[in-house]
C-alpha cells in the first residue's frame, strides 16, 4: 500500500513502516479503539493528540503490544505483529518506547538502565554494552551520568536516559507517550531538544504530547483523536489553522488557550 | 489411601476426642483472653519506655526488646516454669504462660507501637501542646490513636502469631487445645485428634491470615 | 549460706558448668545446623513459589495460596506434632531432626513466598512496561528488574520474619531432638539444679543475638526510597 505523506518540499510517496488497520480493543464493557487505521512513514513525525482518555496511549501500546488489541493488524516493516507466531521480544526491540512516567530501573545506574536490554536480549558482552550505550548516553548530552543512579537525576534528565535506553537498541521506530506530562516546565525543553535532533537524524517517531509549539515546528503530521476514533488528520497548519472537523476545532481552541 | 483416611481423618476417633478437644479449646480461649490484653499494654509500656527522653529507661527497653528477640519464647517458657522453683518461686502452668507471652509478645508489640508513634508527624505533636493539651494529654487523645491506626495490620498479623503462640503451652501440661488434641492422640494411637485441632486453629485464624494478605499486596499502579 | 550464695549455686553453678558444657554445646551445634538448613531451603523454596506465582497459571496459584494461608495459619508445634506422630502410621519413618526441618521449612517458604509476592507486587507496572518495551522476555524481566526491587523491599521484614521461626528450632525438644533446650531440661532432671537452663539461655543468645543485631543492622541498611 502507498500512501501520500507531506514531507519537506512536496508529497512523496513511500511504503510505510508502520501500518495500524481495523485495531480495536476493549477493556471490559469499555470500547477504547473503535478501528484505528494509521500508517507512518519512513522518517516521518506524527503528533497525535486528542483529550484525555481518548485511547492515544492504548493505541501506542498495542502497537508493540504491550496491551493485546482484540482486532486489526499492525505491521511493522512488513511483518504482522498480531500473528501470534510473530516473535514479539524481537519486534518489540525495533520499536522504542518512551513513557510518561520515565520507567528508568531504580535498582541500576544510567549506564545498567541502557545496557540491561543489549546485555539479556541481544548478548552482547558487557564492554560492548557499555561502550554503546555511553554512546547513546552522549546523544541525549548525559554520558558524563553514566555512573549516577536515576534517583540523582532531574526528570528531564531521567526521559532523557529512557530515551537513550530505546535508542541504543536501534529501534525502526519510536513510541513517546506524553514524555514531558511528568516534568516541570523548565525541563522540558531539554527532552524536546533531543527529540529534535532524533528527527534530524531521521528517526521515525510516534509523539503522543500537549507541546504544540514543538508540534507546528517539527511534525510532518497530526493526527487527532477522540473517544477511541481518528477523527482527522493532516499536516499541522491544516490542524492548527483550519481544521475540517468542529470536534478537532474544539479541541485545539481549547489547548491553544 | 485408605490407610491415609485412618490415621489422620477418621471421625470416629475425632467424635470421640470432640468433648476432650472442645474443653482444650476453652482453655486456649481463655488463656488469649490473658495474654493478649497483656502483650498489648506490655508492648505499649516498651514503646512508651524506648521513646522516653530518659536515656535509662530507653537502654533497659532496647536490652529487653534484643533479649527476648533472641530468646525462644518455648525456653522462656521452660525457664520461668522449670528454673524459678530453684529460686523458690512456683508458678502454676497458667502463671508462668501468661509470664511467658508477657515478656515476649510485649517486645513484639512494643517495636510495632513504636514505628507507629514514630510515623505520626511532629506536626501533630506540635499543634497539640500549641492548644494547651498537657504532653500525656497529646500521647493519649492525638498520637496513639492514630499510631494505632498506621499498624493495624502489623497488630493484627502479631496477634495471629501470638494465638498460634498459645500451643506451647502445652509444654508445660497447661491443658490447651492442642494438649488436649495430644493427649487424646497418645490414647487413641491415632492423629486424627492432632488434625482437628489443626483443622480449629485454621477455621479461627485463616480469616485473619487472608484479612492480612489483603493488606500486604497492595498493587502498585 | 547467704541468699545470694544460694541464688550462685542454684543457677550458675560452677561444677555443673564444668560438667555439662559439652552437653550444651553439642545442643548448639544442632540448633544453628537446623537454623541453616531452614533457612536455606525455606527462604529458596518461598522464592521459587513468588517467581512461580508471578506467572498467574490459575490451578497453580491457587494451589500456592492455599499452601501459604494454611502454613501461616497453623501453629508449627501442631505441624510437628501431626508430622511426627502421624507419617509412622502410615509407613514412613522420618527423624525427629527431619520432621522438625522439614516443618520450619515450609513455614518459613510459606511467610517468605507472602513477603516476595508482596514485594513483586508493589514494583510499579511501568518497570514491567519498560523492560518488556525493550524485548526483555517474562522471565528476563522478573530476574534482572523486578526482583531485585522486590527483594530489597522484601528483605526487612523477611529478616524479622527468619529469625522469629528459625527460633522455633526449640519446639524440636518436643519431640526429642536434641537442640539446647533439649540437651538443658535432661541436665536438669539428672543434676537437679537450674544451671543447665541459664547455659541454654546463654547459648541461645549467643547464637541468636548477632543475629538480631544483623537484622536490625540490614533494616536500617535497607531503608531504601525508589527513584
Ligand atoms: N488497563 C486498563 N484497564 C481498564 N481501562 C483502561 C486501562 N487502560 C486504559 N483504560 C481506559 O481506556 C481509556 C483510554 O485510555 P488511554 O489510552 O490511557 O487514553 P489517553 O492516553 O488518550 O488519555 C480510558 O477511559 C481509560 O480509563
Ligand atoms: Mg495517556
Amino acid at each position: 500500500m502507498q500512501l501520500s505523506v507531506a514531507q519537506g518540499a512536496g508529497a512523496v510517496r513511500v511504503s510505510p513502516i508502520l501500518q495500524v488497520r481495523g485495531l480495536t480493543k476493549r477493556f471490559g464493557p469499555l470500547e477504547v479503539l473503535k478501528g484505528i487505521d494509521f500508517a507512518v512513514a519512513p522518517q516521518e513525525l506524527v503528533f497525535v493528540i486528542g483529550p484525555s482518555g481518548s485511547g492515544k496511549s492504548t493505541l501506542l501500546r498495542c502497537c508493540n503490544r504491550l496491551e493485546d488489541a482484540d482486532s486489526g493488524s499492525i505491521l511493522l516493516d512488513g511483518v504482522e505483529l498480531m500473528d501470534p507466531k510473530c516473535d514479539l521480544n524481537a519486534m518489540r526491540r525495533r520499536i522504542g518506547m518512551v513513557f510518561q512516567s520515565f520507567n528508568l530501573y531504580p535498582h541500576l545506574t544510567v549506564l545498567g538502565n541502557v545496557t540491561l536490554a543489549m546485555r539479556k536480549v541481544l548478548g552482547k558482552s558487557r564492554r560492548e554494552a557499555d561502550e554503546i550505550g555511553l554512546a547513546a548516553l552522549d546523544r541525549v548530552g548525559l554520558a558524563d551520568k553514566a555512573a549516577a543512579y536515576p534517583a540523582a537525576l532531574s526528570g528531564g534528565q531521567q526521559q532523557r536516559v529512557a530515551i537513550a535506553r530505546a535508542l541504543c537498541l536501534n529501534p525502526k521506530v519510536m513510541l513517546f507517550d506524553e514524555p514531558t506530562s511528568a516534568l516541570d516546565p523548565e525541563l522540558v525543553g531539554s527532552v524536546l531538544a533531543v527529540m529534535r535532533d532524533l528527527r534530524e537524524a531521521g528517526m521515525t517517531m510516534v509523539v503522543v504530547s500537549h507541546e504544540m509549539r514543538f508540534a507546528r515546528e517539527a511534525a510532518d503530521r497530526i493526527v487527532f483523536m477522540e473517544a477511541g476514533c481518528i477523527v482527522e488528520e493532516g499536516p499541522p497548519e491544516q490542524i492548527f489553522s483550519a481544521p475540517a472537523n468542529a470536534r478537532t476545532r474544539a479541541f485545539v481552541a481549547e489547548i491553544a488557550r | 489411601m485408605e490407610l491415609l483416611r485412618q490415621q489422620f481423618f477418621n471421625i470416629d476417633v475425632m467424635v470421640q476426642a470432640w468433648p476432650l478437644i472442645l474443653r482444650g479449646l476453652g482453655m486456649t480461649a481463655l488463656l488469649c483472653l490473658a495474654v493478649i490484653p497483656l502483650g498489648l499494654l506490655g508492648g505499649l509500656a516498651v514503646a512508651v519506655a524506648s521513646l522516653s527522653r530518659s536515656r535509662l529507661l530507653r537502654w533497659t527497653a532496647k536490652g529487653f526488646i534484643d533479649l527476648f528477640r533472641a530468646l525462644p519464647p518455648l525456653v522462656v517458657l521452660i525457664l520461668l516454669y522449670s528454673g524459678l522453683p530453684f529460686a523458690g518461686l512456683r508458678l502454676t502452668p497458667f502463671a508462668a504462660v501468661c509470664l511467658a507471652f508477657l515478656l515476649n509478645s510485649s517486645c513484639f508489640y512494643g517495636e510495632i507501637y513504636r514505628a507507629g508513634i514514630e510515623s505520626v508527624g511532629r506536626g501533630q505533636w506540635e499543634a497539640a501542646r500549641s492548644t494547651g493539651l498537657s504532653a500525656a494529654q497529646t500521647f493519649t487523645s492525638v498520637i496513639l490513636p492514630q499510631a494505632v491506626r498506621n499498624v493495624v495490620p502489623d497488630l493484627v498479623s502479631n496477634t495471629v502469631e501470638v494465638v498460634k503462640l498459645t500451643s506451647i503451652a502445652s509444654v508445660v501440661s497447661f491443658t490447651e487445645m492442642l494438649y488436649a488434641a495430644d493427649m487424646a492422640r497418645s490414647v487413641t494411637f491415632n492423629t486424627s485428634p492432632i488434625v482437628l485441632a489443626a483443622a480449629i486453629y485454621l477455621v479461627i485464624l485463616w480469616p485473619a491470615v487472608r484479612l492480612m494478605s489483603r493488606f500486604e499486596h497492595r498493587v502498585a499502579a | 549460706m547467704t541468699g545470694f550464695e544460694r541464688f550462685a549455686e542454684s543457677f550458675f553453678n560452677p561444677t555443673l558448668i564444668g560438667r555439662y558444657w559439652p552437653e550444651i554445646v553439642s545442643g548448639m551445634l544442632i540448633t544453628v545446623e537446623i537454623a541453616l538448613a531452614v533457612v536455606a531451603t525455606g527462604i529458596m523454596l518461598g522464592f521459587g513459589l513468588a517467581c512461580v506465582r508471578s506467572y498467574r497459571v490459575l490451578p497453580l496459584n491457587a494451589f500456592i495460596v492455599v499452601f501459604v494461608d494454611v502454613f501461616r495459619a497453623l501453629p508449627p508445634l501442631v505441624l510437628i506434632l501431626i508430622l511426627y506422630f502421624g507419617l509412622p502410621n502410615i509407613g514412613l519413618n522420618l527423624s525427629a531432626f527431619t520432621v522438625l526441618w522439614l516443618v520450619l521449612s515450609l513455614v518459613l517458604a510459606a511467610f517468605a513466598e507472602e513477603i516476595l509476592w508482596a514485594g513483586i507486587l508493589s514494583v510499579r507496572k511501568g518497570q514491567w512496561d519498560a523492560a518488556r518495551s525493550t524485548g526483555l522476555g517474562f522471565g528476563q524481566t522478573l530476574v534482572s528488574v523486578i526482583l531485585p526491587q522486590a527483594v530489597r523491599l522484601a528483605i526487612p521484614p523477611l529478616t524479622n520474619r527468619t529469625i522469629a521461626i528459625t527460633k522455633n528450632t526449640a519446639l524440636g525438644s518436643v519431640i526429642g531432638v536434641s537442640e539446647v533446650i533439649y540437651q538443658a531440661q535432661s541436665a536438669v532432671s539428672f543434676s537437679g539444679n537450674a544451671t543447665p537452663l541459664m547455659m541454654a539461655a546463654i547459648g541461645y543468645l549467643l547464637i541468636f543475638a548477632p543475629v538480631v543485631a544483623l537484622g536490625s543492622f540490614i533494616e536500617r541498611r535497607f531503608a531504601w526510597r525508589r527513584a
